[in-house]
């Protein structure tokens, strides 16, 4: 299967329209295209194989990235993420399959001459070289006269904002200034596409959350074809054009962050993105507006089916208000900051998760033990025996099925 | 950054943490007790002995020493030993480089045993390993006798030399690279790669300086062994005084027949160079260890 991950046609598929709950990052617009081969492919991947021993890391994985963009591969360890990206860098050889770079074939060329820039997750600078040597690396490699070295480092370091450092050595620098530096060598020789190995894994997290944002608009002003592993779903939603979901070395699904938040394919990325309620749906009590759930769909949803839920999607009552509900006890009430997260049972097999903004919740003064009445407002109802996600808006469901000859 | 080459070879003692603080167990007294009882076995065995060698050696002064010493075949004993101790740290360097890189990087059948056999030079007798080298290319051998054909002698004579010594240094140079390979990882060469240098271009620019100091350390421990080896030239050598005679031999034959003075005053400058060494090798070992 080859599955274009949105070229800059597609771009507008970025806005979720289905029930874009008004999250700014779903209405990003996509970075400007200035060059005309940006609206090419930059990298493709075919039908890649590859196994160690008898652990199948690959399975058959195909995707494309479109040029100038920046993708995340996102995938728990194991998944076969950091192979893939390798294999594409040269740097592994794949059992079978193939890897194009700005449509040409690469899969048989080494790594010295497939122009890809890579950044390691341990930086990997030079350490008997200075900052400008790291940097300039690639260059002196291709014999570039040495005013032109000169002039290219210049001008990398002051982009990675670190003009006074030239001529420290690597060990006299910060984690986070020691992978700008990578960063700079990385894109030093002006790579046809720019591969980054887990790039902020070594860091801690605050300078991880700055070096994320820096990376994003160094990538609007650079506009380099950029893929990053990662196994942070967070930083692959704060990064990312758009997202290549790994597990058990398939991809899972392709496409932007919030679509595949909101418009999960299969129960891993569900589970993955983010956290999720997962309860059975004929545990959900039909509220006195409207009918049940099983009026919601064209074809009623099995009696296995699933309600897939975000914690973010719940509201709590200590009353009944109409609408359709779990009736659930108060387990424990954590506070987070700006949130308050409650955790409840709504009987011995299934528990839920609800998170609402603190300022909700001082005047609702629920204690553990408390009865209350958990309603959603977005489900996602999945079909085990069609492995099909349908998603609902609950209020419009209410509404839709009233119009449609439900009373009250 | 954790990746500070660490090291398989046995830090000093005082570079060890305490193993308890004092006062812990037994009074100061038992601690003086110990410390003076080792410092007193250490005297006792290494430095009592050298300081009577230095003075058997400086009996007469230092004239008469370096009278001792002023005799045509010292200075050749001297100027092969050390001639041996550079062709032979000079190829077994080269050969132990390559051989720590492919035992490190590459993997193949076989490689656990080459591992193994490695250090084998270490296991076995010097005199054992020149009675290979002698059964081997003895005349009455089918290679000597092929080679002795062709007019080259190995055996009692130079070549045989150069490989007896080689033998026994062989594991320096690849023992001390092992780890500092292993811990340096191939992160560096691939990042090397990635940026469009060659297999050779990264050994020069990256892997080279990234190891330098083990290797430093390695030809360091390489050259002490040569110039002290004794056994296996024995063997090979047979010991012709002007031609085939190193430092080590002319000090045994001296001890054994004429000249004792000169034996001394040998021993005396082969120990101070071996301190010189000493000296180099704390020197490397403190690079080392910084990392950088």
């Amino acid at each position: 299967m080859t599955t274009a991950i949105g070229s800059s046609g597609n771009s507008t598929q970025r806005r979720v329209d289905h029930y874009n709950n008004g999250n700014s990052r779903g209405s990003r617009p996509a970075p400007l295209v200035s060059r005309g081969e940006e609206t090419g492919v930059g990298i493709e991947v075919r039908g890649l194989s590859k196994r160690y021993g008898s652990f199948q890391a690959v399975k058959d994985v195909s995707f494309e990235v479109a040029a100038g963009q920046l993708v995340a591969l996102l995938g728990p360890s194991g998944s076969g993420k950091s192979t893939i990206l390798r294999t594409i860098a040269g740097l592994e050889t794949a059992d079978s399959g193939s890897v194009l770079l700005t449509g040409e074939d690469a899969t048989s060329l080494p790594v010295q001459r497939r122009g890809v820039g890579f950044v390691f997750q341990h930086y990997a600078l030079f350490r008997h070289m200075t900052v400008r040597d790291n940097i300039g690396f690639g260059l002196k490699i291709r014999k570039e006269p040495r005013a032109e070295i000169r002039r290219r480092v210049d001008e990398l370091l002051d982009l990675i904002q670190l003009s006074g450092y030239a001529d420290r050595y690597p060990t006299q620098l910060s984690g986070g200034q020691r992978q700008r530096v990578a960063l700079a060598r990385a894109l030093a020789p002006r790579p046809k596409v720019l591969l980054l190995d887990e790039p902020f894994g070594a860091l801690d997290a605050k300078v991880r959350d700055e070096l994320r944002m820096w990376l994003r608009k160094l990538h609007d002003e650079v506009h380099v074809t950029s893929l990053f592993v990662t196994h942070d779903q967070r930083e692959a939603f704060e990064v990312s054009d758009q997202i290549v979901v790994l597990a058990d070395g398939r991809v899972q699904q392709i496409g932007p962050p919030q679509a595949l938040y909101e418009r999960p394919v299969n129960p891993f990325v569900a589970r993955f993105l983010g956290s999720i309620n997962v309860l059975p749906l004929n545990s959900l009590k039909t509220g006195s507006t409207g009918r049940g759930p099983a009026t919601w769909f064209e074809t009623p949803p099995t009696p296995e089916a699933q309600a897939y839920v975000r914690p973010h999607d719940l509201d709590v009552f200590p009353t009944r208000n109409g609408k359709p509900y779990w009736p659930a006890r108060v387990e424990r009430i954590t506070p987070l900051g700006g949130l308050v997260r409650l955790d409840l049972r709504i009987d011995d097999a299934n528990q839920i998760q609800i998170e609402v903004p603190h300022d909700q919740s001082i005047g609702v003064g629920f204690l553990p033990g408390d009865e209350v009445y958990v309603t959603p407002r977005h489900l996602n109802i999945f079909d085990r025996d069609r492995s099909t996600f349908q998603p609902v808006d609950v209020n419009r469901a209410i509404t839709q099925s009233w119009q449609a000859g439900g009373g009250i | 950054m954790a990746i500070d080459a660490e090291w398989t070879m046995t830090p000093s003692a005082a570079e060890l943490p305490p193993a308890r603080e004092a006062g812990a167990e037994g009074s100061p007294w038992g601690r003086r007790l110990l410390i003076g009882a080792v410092l007193a076995w250490f005297a006792i065995l290494v430095l009592v002995p050298g300081l009577a060698l230095a003075r058997r050696a400086l009996d007469g002064g230092l004239g008469p020493m370096l009278a001792a010493l002023d005799r045509p075949e010292v200075y050749r004993a001297f100027a092969l030993s050390l001639g041996l101790a550079a062709v032979a740290t000079i190829l077994n360097t080269i050969f132990g480089v390559a051989l720590a890189l492919v035992l490190v990087r590459q993997r193949f059948r076989g490689r656990a045993l080459l591992d193994g056999v490695v250090d084998m030079p270490f296991a076995i007798s010097p005199i054992i390993a020149g009675l290979m080298l002698v059964v081997l290319y003895g005349p009455d051998s089918v290679i000597g006798g092929w080679l002795e054909e062709r007019g080259i002698q190995v055996v009692y004579a130079l070549p045989g030399m150069v490989l007896a010594t080689m033998f026994v240094t062989v594991p320096f140079v690849t023992r001390e690279l092992v780890p500092v390979l292993r811990e340096l990882g191939e992160e560096y060469e691939q990042a090397a790669h990635t940026l469009g240098a060659g297999r050779w271009r990264t050994f020069w620019s990256v892997t080279l300086p990234s190891i330098r100091w083990g290797v430093a350390y390695g030809v360091t421990l390489t050259i002490g062994r040569c110039l002290g080896e004794f056994g296996a030239v024995l063997v090979v050598s047979g010991n012709i005084i002007g031609r085939t005679q190193t430092a080590t031999l002319y000090i045994a034959d001296g001890v054994e027949s004429f000249h004792p003075e000169g034996a001394y005053a040998a021993s005396l400058v082969l120990a101070a160079i071996s301190f010189c060494l000493l000296v180099g090798m704390d020197l490397i070992r403190r690079r080392l260890d910084r990392g950088k």
